[in-house]
């Protein structure tokens, strides 16, 4: 198992190996996937749009639909212009979509298609029938990662389609960030239980995880209406949970439509979930239920019973900016110590907080933007951990290692759990301290000497 | 027509219109151009012993929605990528390396201690905004030293995605200088996504690539008395390793299967065999094709999918070679194996005879996997390719009628001479005279003469079209891939995905076929898809319960 790694670690200037990161325009297609009746629309090679849905659906394990611009060196030598039309075309008369989200990728961003211009000729041409929307967002893979690409098709809804109407309504907006659908769900039942109206943008609960009852839908129950899209303009304020997937959007609609923007890391965790739960009891004027204290009285529990096995263990983790800075808190909050922290994507501010929020447990924790899986995996050999957690990728880190190791982040290619239960909230952190637990455990059962066996832990 | 107006069974099976009937209602929603170009991609195959013209490789109609992949997917993701002892560099944004990154199932252990399988790391020169603007070829030949540094890999291949070709790269000129300096063979493929229509345009120029720069390598000779390679084969789920094991039973050596499970080594030394046998058609005839002008390799088609397959398979190829021992030796083999394959068999086909079966995959997996079907007692109502050419619907014959569109002219042809001093004269000796015998060589009959008369052909189909096919036919099984798995079972029938097998396998070769015909039992025989629909939704609204109490 990946049997080339050694421990030295040598400066690269160039070369990428085992990323921790993908492109943007997945990340726009997985926002899109959040909007009712939407079609996301990958403007490029076919490739692209292939690769995005095949390992959506990997994932999700459910239907990704998508269309592509199906670009060949024609296309690519004139301009895809009318590629992107005749697309339209198809796609309004075979699909019937309320709305077609548009993404760039590399090739069409290299050749400078102008999709606005596009969209507009469009339009006047009697493409796009009457009612119906197109919008679009930039998503050039050779910036940012898949999370900057998922941020960007949120702030294209904000920028195309929020309105004021004048009248401010009795309403918040949340923008989730890139969580799963069943993290989704469970924003959107903690809002219901504090009490307060909301718009969540975008939601892909009852879209990635539509119910089997023997019918396809094209377009499944969930996401976020075009008319809600439309709607956020008039809300009192909007909550963003992850700076990186969600600020963008906050800050357009604070310009766009004058909604005051409140910024949260994601509820994962004891202090970010308070912080959230905190932001709707204030934004609701209402007081938390005591149903909610319970909740989270359990977590400090099961945190407090669970305390012998997580103190001072060191993990290395790697994954998305927003999931690990509010999972690095968790650890902290639980009284283990982040070694090592990973993030493919880009962002030097980011390292900073990271180093922040491990100072009370590991002043020295190595922290690194732009890096990839790699480089942690050269560093825990040379400085061991008692934890791995990350995306599926970790698998062979972890095999190599003999590391016990959570799945948490995108993607989950080999295990079912996060299409169900999810992570956010005060009973996703139960979750997490069961996963954390259950690793360690599982490895102590299955090595221990027979001797050394115990019966309760 | 139905079956209740026709006493002889329909060859789509029991529910359903005529194929005709059936095309008519795909085709509806389509506007004039799309219909237009989709009506020459879907066929009822009306007389199977003579193919109709197939709009097969041609353009996908932008706004459909469709299977098909990339050139850089066919030629990184399908060909090459699998050399498990090649170090593999992706040249650009990040996306297409890490897709292409285990996601194809090439399985691969390796041979000795000290050797690095590559196929688990993903590499790339993850270029940037910078990159794009003032070109990229500095940091291709940064990422080229430092993958030395880090691995020292025997040798490293390069491959270009969409904007490499768009800012003008020159990847190959960097891979000179690189194999130049370091010393070990370093080599490019322009690969870039936009190449061709499909993942097709990618094969070609891995073969291309595959020729120019590994093949004849290394003219080391093969101690062996039958020696062949299988191109073609790529090793999902472990296919190749059962076919080495009925040919090891056979006293049959392979040299190089391209190229799953294959390494380095095997690839350079391959031009000493004998005999090139072709699974996949669609992604190696090229290959095929090169070797038997430059050394003198005659090459015929086989398929290890299906035991009947196999068995014509391995029978043919001990015909080759024309020795008694051989001959029966593999009859030997075949008994041997199908004693254990029979009444796995005879047991699965009670329960599958008469179920129908549709197959939307691959360049050749649509074709091959019908004999499994077949074996089974099963019905293919419909199949179709995501990325084939006539030749593979229609057969060979059909090659010198098929016009070079723009999109093919663009991918390089090699111009391949006879070898010198390599070329086996001895080997086109054997093939004219076994030709004169009566022997096939160079051969593909194609898809449409094993279907059955009147079902459906359909080239790329397209999401719309497969949601038609089902509600109107509600087939068994269907075998596609990733994309359609999730949309077909929603719709309450199982999909065998044919790229990855859904994680198990192997399914070619003897025990092969035992694993795919237990697989497809478990999934026409599942009780969940009845559980689909509560008790309740089943049985008339309830009586109000005020009315109940008083009752």
């Amino acid at each position: 198992m990946l049997e080339g790694t050694t421990s030295e670690i040598r400066e690269r200037k160039a070369l990428r190996i085992n990323p921790a990161k993908t492109c943007q325009p997945i990340g726009a297609m997985y926002a899109a996937l959040g909007i009712n009746k939407c079609m996301p629309h990958s403007h490029g090679s076919q490739g692209c749009c292939a690769y995005h849905r095949s390992h959506l659906t990997r994932h999700h394990k459910e239907p990704v639909v998508a269309t592509t611009s199906s670009f060949t060196e024609g296309a690519s030598v004139f301009g895809g212009l009318a590629n992107l039309k005749t697309a339209l075309g198809n796609i309004f008369s075979i699909y019937d979509p309320e709305i077609v989200a548009v993404h760039t990728t590399c090739l069409s961003e290299v050749i400078g298609d102008d999709i606005p211009t596009i969209i507009k000729k469009s339009q006047m041409e009697g493409v796009i029938p009457e009612g119906k929307t197109v919008i679009h967002t930039n998503t050039p893979s050779f910036t940012g990662s898949h999370v900057t690409g998922f941020s960007g098709q949120c702030e294209a809804f904000v920028k195309y389609l929020a309105e004021t109407t004048g009248q401010k309504k009795n309403v918040i907006n949340i923008f989730p960030g890139w969580v799963e659908p069943a993290d989704m769900r469970e924003l959107k039942r903690l809002a219901a239980l504090v009490g307060v109206e909301f718009i969540m943008t975008p939601d892909t609960s009852d879209v990635l995880d539509s119910a089997m009852d023997g019918k396809y839908e094209m377009y499944p129950d969930g996401g976020t209406t075009v008319s809600d899209l439309k709607a956020m303009g008039d809300s009192f304020l909007s909550i963003g949970l992850g700076p990186l997937a969600s600020g963008a959007a906050v800050k357009t609609l604070e310009k766009k439509c004058e909604v005051p923007g409140k910024m949260l890391e994601l509820p994962i965790g004891v202090g970010a979930t308070d912080e959230f739960i905190n932001a709707l009891r204030l934004a609701g004027d209402t007081a938390v239920p005591r149903e909610m204290e319970r909740e989270r009285g359990r977590l400090i529990d099961m945190i407090s019973d669970m305390s012998q096995y997580l103190h001072q263990k060191k993990v290395a983790i790697f994954g998305d900016p927003d999931h690990l800075t509010s999972m690095t808190r968790f650890l902290v909050e639980i009284g283990m110590e982040p070694a090592i922290i990973v993030t493919g994507t880009p962002g030097k501010k980011w390292e900073k907080k990271i180093r922040e929020i491990c100072a009370p447990v590991n002043e020295k924790v190595e922290v690194h933007a732009f890096s990839d899986i790699h480089f942690l995996h050269q560093w825990v050999k040379a400085n061991p951990v008692d934890l791995l957690m990350g995306n599926t990728y970790g698998k062979f880190v972890a095999k190599s290692e003999n590391l016990p190791f959570v799945r948490f982040g995108f993607p989950i290619l080999d295990r079912v759990g996060h299409r169900a239960f999810p992570l956010l909230g005060y009973s996703g952190g139960m979750r997490l301290v069961e996963k954390i637990t259950d690793a360690f455990f599982d490895k102590r059962d299955r090595e221990d000497k027979d001797e050394d066996i115990e019966l309760v832990l | 027509m139905s079956e209740e107006n026709n006493t002889t069974p329909s060859p789509m099976g029991p529910h359903g219109p005529s194929a005709a009937e059936a095309r008519e209602q795909m085709l509806e929603p389509y506007n004039k151009k799309t219909l237009r170009k989709r009506g020459k991609q879907m066929l009822v195959n009306s007389d199977p012993g003579s193919p109709a013209e197939i709009g097969a490789n041609s353009r996908t109609v932008p706004g459909i929605i469709t299977q098909r992949g990339c050139s850089y997917a066919g030629c990184k993701g399908v060909v090459i990528g699998p050399i498990y002892d090649v170090l593999h560099i992706t040249h650009g944004p990040i996306g297409c390396g890490w897709y292409s990154w285990l996601s194809r199932r090439n399985m691969n252990r390796i041979r000795k201690e000290g050797e690095t399988n590559y196929l688990q790391y993903s590499m790339s020169t993850d270029m940037q905004e910078d990159h794009i603007v003032f070109g990229g070829e500095k940091q291709l030949e940064i990422a080229i030293q430092e993958a030395y540094d880090e691995f020292k890999p025997k040798a490293i291949s390069v491959y270009a995605t969409c904007p490499v070709g768009l800012i003008g790269d020159d990847i190959h000129t960097v891979c000179r200088k690189m194999k130049e300096k370091l010393g070990i063979n370093v080599f490019g493929f322009s690969c870039e996504g936009y190449k061709g229509v499909s993942q097709s345009a990618g094969h070609h120029i891995a073969n291309n690539g595959v020729f120019k720069h590994m093949i004849g390598l290394d003219d080391t000779p093969v101690e062996a008395k039958y020696k062949i390679n299988i191109l073609g084969e790529y090793n999902i789920g472990g296919d190749a390793w059962e076919i080495d094991r009925i040919f090891a039973l056979c006293g049959i050596k392979i040299v190089g299967t391209l190229s799953g499970g294959v390494s380095y080594d095997d690839i350079t030394n391959c031009h000493m065999a004998d005999l090139n046998v072709v699974m996949c058609h669609r992604s190696i005839n090229y290959m095929a094709e090169m070797m038997e002008t430059k050394f003198g390799i005659p090459w015929f088609k086989v398929n290890f999918i299906g035991v009947e397959g196999t068995k014509k398979s391995l029978r043919k190829i001990a015909e080759y070679f024309g020795d008694k021992q051989l001959i029966d030796k593999v009859e030997e083999v075949i008994a041997a194996e199908m004693a254990e394959v029979r009444p796995v068999l005879e047991d699965v086909s009670t329960r599958t005879t008469g179920k129908t079966a549709a197959l939307f995959v691959g360049g050749s997996r649509a074709h091959h996997y019908q004999d499994l079907f077949n074996d089974m007692g099963m019905q293919v109502i419909a199949a179709g390719y995501e990325f084939a050419h006539r030749d593979d619907y229609e057969g060979r014959d059909v090659l010198p009628n098929i016009k070079l569109d723009a999109d093919s002219r663009n991918i390089e042809e090699l111009k391949i001479e006879a070898d010198p001093e390599r070329y086996e004269a001895s080997h086109a000796e054997r093939k004219k005279s076994l030709e004169e015998a009566g022997f096939t060589f160079s051969d593909y009959e194609g898809m449409m003469r094993q279907m059955a008369k009147d079902t459906l052909v359909i080239d790329d189909i397209s999401h719309h079209e497969l949601e038609k096919l089902i509600e109107l036919y509600k087939p068994d099984v269907i075998g596609s891939g990733v994309k359609d798995k999730y949309v077909i079972e929603k719709m309450g029938v199982p999909c065998k995905q044919l790229h990855s097998y859904d994680y198990g396998g192997p399914y070619a070769g003897f025990k092969g076929a035992v694993n795919f015909y237990k697989e497809i039992d478990r999934m026409t025989s599942s009780q969940v898809w009845k559980l689909a629909r509560a008790p309740w939704q089943s049985e008339p609204p309830a009586e109000p319960v005020s009315e109940l109490a008083t009752a």
